[in-house]
Protein backbone atom coordinates (compact mmCIF):
# COMPACT_ATOMS: atom_id res chain seq x y z
CA UNK A 1 0.00 0.00 0.00
CA UNK A 2 1.46 3.88 -1.11
CA UNK A 3 0.90 6.00 2.24
CA UNK A 4 1.64 9.35 2.46
CA UNK A 5 1.55 10.92 5.97
CA UNK A 6 0.34 14.76 6.64
CA UNK A 7 1.43 16.64 9.94
CA UNK A 8 3.16 19.87 10.98
CA UNK A 9 4.72 18.22 13.36
CA UNK A 10 8.23 16.22 12.39
CA UNK A 11 8.07 14.10 15.62
CA UNK A 12 4.53 13.03 14.47
CA UNK A 13 5.54 12.35 11.51
CA UNK A 14 8.50 10.26 12.86
CA UNK A 15 6.38 8.33 15.11
CA UNK A 16 3.74 7.05 12.01
CA UNK A 17 6.96 6.73 9.72
CA UNK A 18 8.53 4.12 12.19
CA UNK A 19 4.98 2.06 12.68
CA UNK A 20 4.68 2.11 8.99
CA UNK A 21 8.25 0.23 8.58
CA UNK A 22 6.89 -2.66 10.48
CA UNK A 23 4.44 -3.50 8.18
CA UNK A 24 6.28 -4.98 5.06
CA UNK A 25 3.00 -4.51 3.00
CA UNK A 26 3.01 -0.40 3.89
CA UNK A 27 5.02 1.75 1.44
CA UNK A 28 5.52 5.44 2.93
CA UNK A 29 6.03 7.19 -0.28
CA UNK A 30 6.10 10.55 0.88
CA UNK A 31 5.88 13.06 3.65
CA UNK A 32 3.91 16.23 4.51
CA UNK A 33 4.13 19.34 6.90
CA UNK A 34 0.85 20.83 5.39
CA UNK A 35 -2.08 19.63 3.66
CA UNK A 36 -1.71 21.63 0.71
CA UNK A 37 1.44 20.32 -0.70
CA UNK A 38 -0.05 17.13 -0.28
CA UNK A 39 -3.26 18.11 -2.15
CA UNK A 40 -0.36 18.86 -5.13
CA UNK A 41 1.32 15.42 -4.91
CA UNK A 42 -2.13 13.95 -4.97
CA UNK A 43 -3.19 15.93 -8.24
CA UNK A 44 -0.17 14.02 -9.61
CA UNK A 45 0.35 10.48 -8.09
CA UNK A 46 -2.16 7.64 -6.81
CA UNK A 47 -2.18 6.76 -3.14
CA UNK A 48 -3.49 3.88 -1.30
CA UNK A 49 -3.67 5.16 2.10
CA UNK A 50 -3.13 8.71 4.11
CA UNK A 51 -2.45 9.12 7.51
CA UNK A 52 -3.44 12.62 8.29
CA UNK A 53 -3.41 14.99 11.03
CA UNK A 54 -6.81 17.41 12.01
CA UNK A 55 -5.39 19.99 13.76
CA UNK A 56 -3.32 21.89 11.27
CA UNK A 57 -2.73 25.74 11.49
CA UNK A 58 -4.78 27.54 8.87
CA UNK A 59 -6.07 24.14 6.30
CA UNK A 60 -7.61 21.48 8.92
CA UNK A 61 -7.29 17.69 7.88
CA UNK A 62 -11.27 18.31 7.37
CA UNK A 63 -10.66 21.35 4.53
CA UNK A 64 -8.12 18.58 3.04
CA UNK A 65 -10.73 15.94 2.26
CA UNK A 66 -13.21 18.60 0.92
CA UNK A 67 -10.43 19.42 -1.59
CA UNK A 68 -9.96 15.68 -2.90
CA UNK A 69 -12.23 14.36 -5.55
CA UNK A 70 -11.72 10.65 -5.00
CA UNK A 71 -10.23 10.26 -1.51
CA UNK A 72 -8.17 7.28 -0.92
CA UNK A 73 -8.47 5.28 2.21
CA UNK A 74 -7.54 7.70 5.04
CA UNK A 75 -6.60 7.28 9.14
CA UNK A 76 -7.10 10.75 10.86
CA UNK A 77 -4.63 11.24 13.80
CA UNK A 78 -5.10 13.63 16.80
CA UNK A 79 -4.46 14.63 19.55
CA UNK A 80 -7.41 15.89 20.25
CA UNK A 81 -10.20 13.15 20.44
CA UNK A 82 -13.49 15.99 19.99
CA UNK A 83 -13.40 15.49 16.40
CA UNK A 84 -14.21 11.90 16.16
CA UNK A 85 -17.54 12.58 15.65
CA UNK A 86 -16.70 14.55 12.54
CA UNK A 87 -15.06 11.66 11.22
CA UNK A 88 -18.09 9.70 10.78
CA UNK A 89 -19.38 12.24 8.40
CA UNK A 90 -16.77 10.48 5.62
CA UNK A 91 -16.54 7.48 4.06
CA UNK A 92 -12.92 7.57 2.99
CA UNK A 93 -11.89 7.83 6.74
CA UNK A 94 -11.01 4.28 8.12
CA UNK A 95 -9.99 5.36 11.32
CA UNK A 96 -9.01 7.27 13.80
CA UNK A 97 -5.65 7.54 16.17
CA UNK A 98 -5.30 9.62 19.27
CA UNK A 99 -1.77 10.40 19.85
CA UNK A 100 0.82 8.92 21.33
CA UNK A 101 -0.24 6.68 18.92
CA UNK A 102 0.58 3.06 20.23
CA UNK A 103 1.72 0.09 18.30
CA UNK A 104 -1.29 -2.33 18.72
CA UNK A 105 -3.95 0.37 18.49
CA UNK A 106 -1.86 1.37 15.06
CA UNK A 107 -2.09 -3.06 14.08
CA UNK A 108 -5.85 -2.87 14.50
CA UNK A 109 -6.16 0.66 12.64
CA UNK A 110 -4.27 -1.31 9.19
CA UNK A 111 -6.42 -4.25 10.04
CA UNK A 112 -9.05 -2.12 9.27
CA UNK A 113 -7.58 -0.74 6.11
CA UNK A 114 -6.68 -4.10 4.59
CA UNK A 115 -10.69 -4.89 5.47
CA UNK A 116 -11.86 -2.15 4.10
CA UNK A 117 -9.98 -2.86 0.88
CA UNK A 118 -11.56 -6.19 0.34
CA UNK A 119 -15.18 -4.40 0.02
CA UNK A 120 -15.96 -1.57 -2.05
CA UNK A 121 -15.48 1.77 -0.22
CA UNK A 122 -17.88 4.62 -0.83
CA UNK A 123 -15.38 7.54 -1.37
CA UNK A 124 -16.96 11.14 -1.52
CA UNK A 125 -17.49 11.67 -5.00
CA UNK A 126 -17.37 15.42 -6.41
CA UNK A 127 -21.08 15.21 -6.45
CA UNK A 128 -21.42 14.01 -2.55
CA UNK A 129 -19.41 17.11 -2.09
CA UNK A 130 -21.68 19.60 -3.28
CA UNK A 131 -24.39 18.15 -1.59
CA UNK A 132 -23.04 17.85 1.18
CA UNK A 133 -21.84 21.57 1.20
CA UNK A 134 -22.00 24.63 -0.27
CA UNK A 135 -18.27 25.47 -0.47
CA UNK A 136 -15.54 25.27 -3.35
CA UNK A 137 -11.62 25.51 -2.98
CA UNK A 138 -9.51 27.64 -4.79
CA UNK A 139 -5.81 28.03 -5.51
CA UNK A 140 -4.54 31.36 -4.89
CA UNK A 141 -0.68 31.82 -4.53
CA UNK A 142 -0.23 28.37 -3.19
CA UNK A 143 -3.26 29.16 -0.89
CA UNK A 144 -6.32 27.44 -0.53
CA UNK A 145 -9.18 29.70 -0.13
CA UNK A 146 -12.80 28.81 0.53
CA UNK A 147 -15.52 30.05 -1.07
CA UNK A 148 -19.01 29.99 -0.27
CA UNK A 149 -21.25 28.88 -3.17
CA UNK A 150 -24.49 30.90 -2.90
CA UNK A 151 -22.38 34.28 -2.53
CA UNK A 152 -20.42 33.45 -6.48
CA UNK A 153 -23.45 35.85 -8.11
CA UNK A 154 -21.27 35.30 -11.69
CA UNK A 155 -17.83 34.02 -13.31
CA UNK A 156 -16.20 35.88 -16.00
CA UNK A 157 -13.74 34.17 -18.18
CA UNK A 158 -10.55 36.38 -18.70
CA UNK A 159 -7.88 34.65 -21.18
CA UNK A 160 -6.24 31.71 -19.38
CA UNK A 161 -8.31 33.09 -16.15
CA UNK A 162 -11.48 33.55 -14.60
CA UNK A 163 -12.48 36.12 -12.23
CA UNK A 164 -15.09 34.94 -9.83
CA UNK A 165 -17.09 37.51 -8.42
CA UNK A 166 -18.71 37.09 -4.53
CA UNK A 167 -20.75 39.71 -2.62
CA UNK A 168 -17.35 40.43 -0.58
CA UNK A 169 -14.67 39.96 -3.20
CA UNK A 170 -13.14 39.26 -6.57
CA UNK A 171 -11.04 36.45 -6.87
CA UNK A 172 -8.77 35.83 -10.52
CA UNK A 173 -8.27 32.20 -10.95
CA UNK A 174 -6.32 30.45 -12.97
CA UNK A 175 -8.66 27.97 -14.47
CA UNK A 176 -11.38 27.65 -17.25
CA UNK A 177 -15.20 28.48 -17.91
CA UNK A 178 -15.89 24.84 -18.34
CA UNK A 179 -13.99 23.33 -15.41
CA UNK A 180 -15.57 26.15 -12.52
CA UNK A 181 -19.19 25.08 -14.37
CA UNK A 182 -18.34 21.28 -13.57
CA UNK A 183 -18.08 22.57 -9.79
CA UNK A 184 -21.02 24.72 -9.64
CA UNK A 185 -24.45 23.09 -8.64
CA UNK A 186 -26.59 23.28 -11.89
CA UNK A 187 -29.64 24.05 -9.82
CA UNK A 188 -28.48 27.51 -9.14
CA UNK A 189 -25.84 28.65 -12.12
CA UNK A 190 -25.97 28.61 -15.57
CA UNK A 191 -23.74 30.05 -18.67
CA UNK A 192 -25.87 32.56 -20.29
CA UNK A 193 -22.16 33.26 -22.66
CA UNK A 194 -19.17 31.87 -23.88
CA UNK A 195 -17.46 34.50 -21.52
CA UNK A 196 -20.47 34.76 -18.11
CA UNK A 197 -21.71 32.11 -15.78
CA UNK A 198 -24.60 33.31 -13.67
CA UNK A 199 -26.04 32.53 -10.49
CA UNK A 200 -29.72 32.75 -11.75
CA UNK A 201 -30.95 33.38 -8.59
CA UNK A 202 -29.28 36.72 -7.96
CA UNK A 203 -30.59 38.48 -11.39
CA UNK A 204 -32.25 42.10 -10.68
CA UNK A 205 -33.36 42.35 -13.98
CA UNK A 206 -33.12 40.96 -17.64
CA UNK A 207 -33.91 42.90 -20.67
CA UNK A 208 -33.23 41.80 -24.49
CA UNK A 209 -30.19 40.24 -24.39
CA UNK A 210 -28.00 41.48 -21.36
CA UNK A 211 -28.94 40.18 -17.34
CA UNK A 212 -28.52 43.04 -14.07
CA UNK A 213 -26.73 41.38 -11.27
CA UNK A 214 -25.08 43.09 -8.39
CA UNK A 215 -25.01 46.21 -10.67
CA UNK A 216 -23.43 44.75 -13.48
CA UNK A 217 -25.11 44.11 -17.00
CA UNK A 218 -24.04 40.89 -18.33
CA UNK A 219 -25.04 39.55 -22.00
CA UNK A 220 -26.52 36.49 -22.42
CA UNK A 221 -26.30 35.16 -26.14
CA UNK A 222 -29.18 33.89 -28.65
CA UNK A 223 -28.42 30.37 -27.84
CA UNK A 224 -28.48 30.99 -24.09
CA UNK A 225 -31.53 32.96 -23.46
CA UNK A 226 -33.69 30.71 -24.35
CA UNK A 227 -32.15 28.15 -21.30
CA UNK A 228 -32.53 31.29 -19.23
CA UNK A 229 -36.08 31.66 -19.92
CA UNK A 230 -37.08 28.53 -18.80
CA UNK A 231 -34.98 28.58 -16.34
CA UNK A 232 -37.46 31.60 -14.69
CA UNK A 233 -40.56 31.27 -12.84
CA UNK A 234 -42.80 33.62 -15.24
CA UNK A 235 -45.95 35.16 -14.38
CA UNK B 1 5.14 16.85 40.34
CA UNK B 2 5.31 13.67 37.51
CA UNK B 3 8.34 13.75 35.63
CA UNK B 4 9.27 12.93 32.17
CA UNK B 5 10.26 9.89 30.94
CA UNK B 6 11.15 7.45 27.38
CA UNK B 7 8.55 4.45 27.90
CA UNK B 8 6.87 5.20 25.19
CA UNK B 9 9.65 5.98 23.18
CA UNK B 10 11.22 2.56 24.12
CA UNK B 11 8.36 1.10 23.54
CA UNK B 12 8.06 2.34 20.00
CA UNK B 13 11.50 1.73 19.16
CA UNK B 14 11.16 -1.96 20.02
CA UNK B 15 15.21 -2.20 21.01
CA UNK B 16 16.16 0.22 17.68
CA UNK B 17 18.45 2.26 19.36
CA UNK B 18 18.71 4.91 15.92
CA UNK B 19 14.65 5.53 16.00
CA UNK B 20 15.08 6.07 19.69
CA UNK B 21 18.16 8.49 18.51
CA UNK B 22 16.44 10.05 15.99
CA UNK B 23 13.39 10.61 17.76
CA UNK B 24 14.66 12.09 20.66
CA UNK B 25 16.76 14.62 18.55
CA UNK B 26 13.26 15.53 16.75
CA UNK B 27 11.73 16.19 20.20
CA UNK B 28 14.52 18.35 21.11
CA UNK B 29 14.31 20.24 18.30
CA UNK B 30 11.04 20.79 17.48
CA UNK B 31 10.37 21.42 21.64
CA UNK B 32 12.88 24.27 21.61
CA UNK B 33 10.72 25.88 18.36
CA UNK B 34 7.98 25.51 19.76
CA UNK B 35 8.26 27.04 22.76
CA UNK B 36 10.29 30.12 21.60
CA UNK B 37 7.08 30.46 18.79
CA UNK B 38 4.40 29.53 21.96
CA UNK B 39 6.15 32.62 24.10
CA UNK B 40 6.23 34.70 21.39
CA UNK B 41 2.72 34.38 20.58
CA UNK B 42 1.87 34.94 24.78
CA UNK B 43 3.69 38.17 24.77
CA UNK B 44 2.16 39.40 21.69
CA UNK B 45 -1.39 38.30 23.69
CA UNK B 46 -2.10 36.55 20.62
CA UNK B 47 -3.85 33.85 22.28
CA UNK B 48 -5.24 31.60 19.45
CA UNK B 49 -1.97 31.35 18.29
CA UNK B 50 -0.50 30.72 21.75
CA UNK B 51 -3.25 27.84 21.46
CA UNK B 52 -2.10 26.27 18.38
CA UNK B 53 1.49 25.71 19.39
CA UNK B 54 -0.02 24.45 22.59
CA UNK B 55 -1.48 21.85 20.97
CA UNK B 56 1.85 20.87 19.31
CA UNK B 57 3.66 20.91 22.33
CA UNK B 58 0.96 18.47 23.85
CA UNK B 59 1.77 15.77 21.74
CA UNK B 60 5.62 15.60 23.32
CA UNK B 61 3.97 16.13 26.91
CA UNK B 62 2.66 12.52 26.04
CA UNK B 63 5.06 11.39 24.24
CA UNK B 64 7.39 11.76 27.11
CA UNK B 65 4.70 10.16 29.51
CA UNK B 66 3.47 13.06 31.65
CA UNK B 67 -0.40 12.22 32.06
CA UNK B 68 -0.95 14.90 34.81
CA UNK B 69 0.43 17.79 32.94
CA UNK B 70 -1.24 16.88 29.74
CA UNK B 71 -4.50 17.15 31.16
CA UNK B 72 -3.48 20.88 32.41
CA UNK B 73 -1.99 21.60 28.59
CA UNK B 74 -5.08 20.52 27.28
CA UNK B 75 -7.06 22.82 29.84
CA UNK B 76 -4.94 25.58 29.13
CA UNK B 77 -5.38 25.59 25.42
CA UNK B 78 -8.88 25.63 25.78
CA UNK B 79 -8.84 28.51 28.51
CA UNK B 80 -6.75 30.48 25.82
CA UNK B 81 -9.10 30.63 23.28
CA UNK B 82 -11.42 32.05 26.26
CA UNK B 83 -8.74 34.77 26.78
CA UNK B 84 -8.20 32.87 30.10
CA UNK B 85 -4.55 32.66 31.20
CA UNK B 86 -4.93 31.47 34.31
CA UNK B 87 -3.29 28.57 33.96
CA UNK B 88 0.28 30.31 32.48
CA UNK B 89 2.32 29.07 34.96
CA UNK B 90 1.50 25.53 35.54
CA UNK B 91 2.14 25.31 32.07
CA UNK B 92 5.41 26.69 31.53
CA UNK B 93 6.65 24.91 34.97
CA UNK B 94 5.89 21.61 32.77
CA UNK B 95 8.11 23.13 29.84
CA UNK B 96 10.99 24.02 32.36
CA UNK B 97 10.33 20.38 33.31
CA UNK B 98 10.38 18.58 29.88
CA UNK B 99 13.17 21.05 28.69
CA UNK B 100 15.66 20.22 32.29
CA UNK B 101 14.46 16.61 30.91
CA UNK B 102 15.85 16.98 27.18
CA UNK B 103 18.98 18.62 28.51
CA UNK B 104 20.08 15.82 30.31
CA UNK B 105 19.13 13.14 28.24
Amino acid sequence: MKSIIIDDEATARAIISQLCATYKDIEVVEEFSNAIEAIKYLNQNEVDLVFLDIHMPDFTGFDFIQTLQKPPKIILTSSDVNFAIQAFEYCCIVDYLAKPITPERFQKAIEKVKTVSTTTPKVNTPEDALTNTDELYINIDKRLIKIDIPSIYMVEAKGDYIDLKTDNKNYTVHSTLKKIQSKLPTNMFLKVHRSYIINVSRIIDIEDNSVLINKEVIPVSRQNRQKLMQRLNLL
Amino acid sequence: METPNLSYIEAMSNGDKAFEDKIIQIVKTEFVTERRQYEDFIDQKDFKKSAQMIHKIKHKISILSLQKSYAIAQHYEESLLMGNTELQTDFESILDSIQDFLNRI
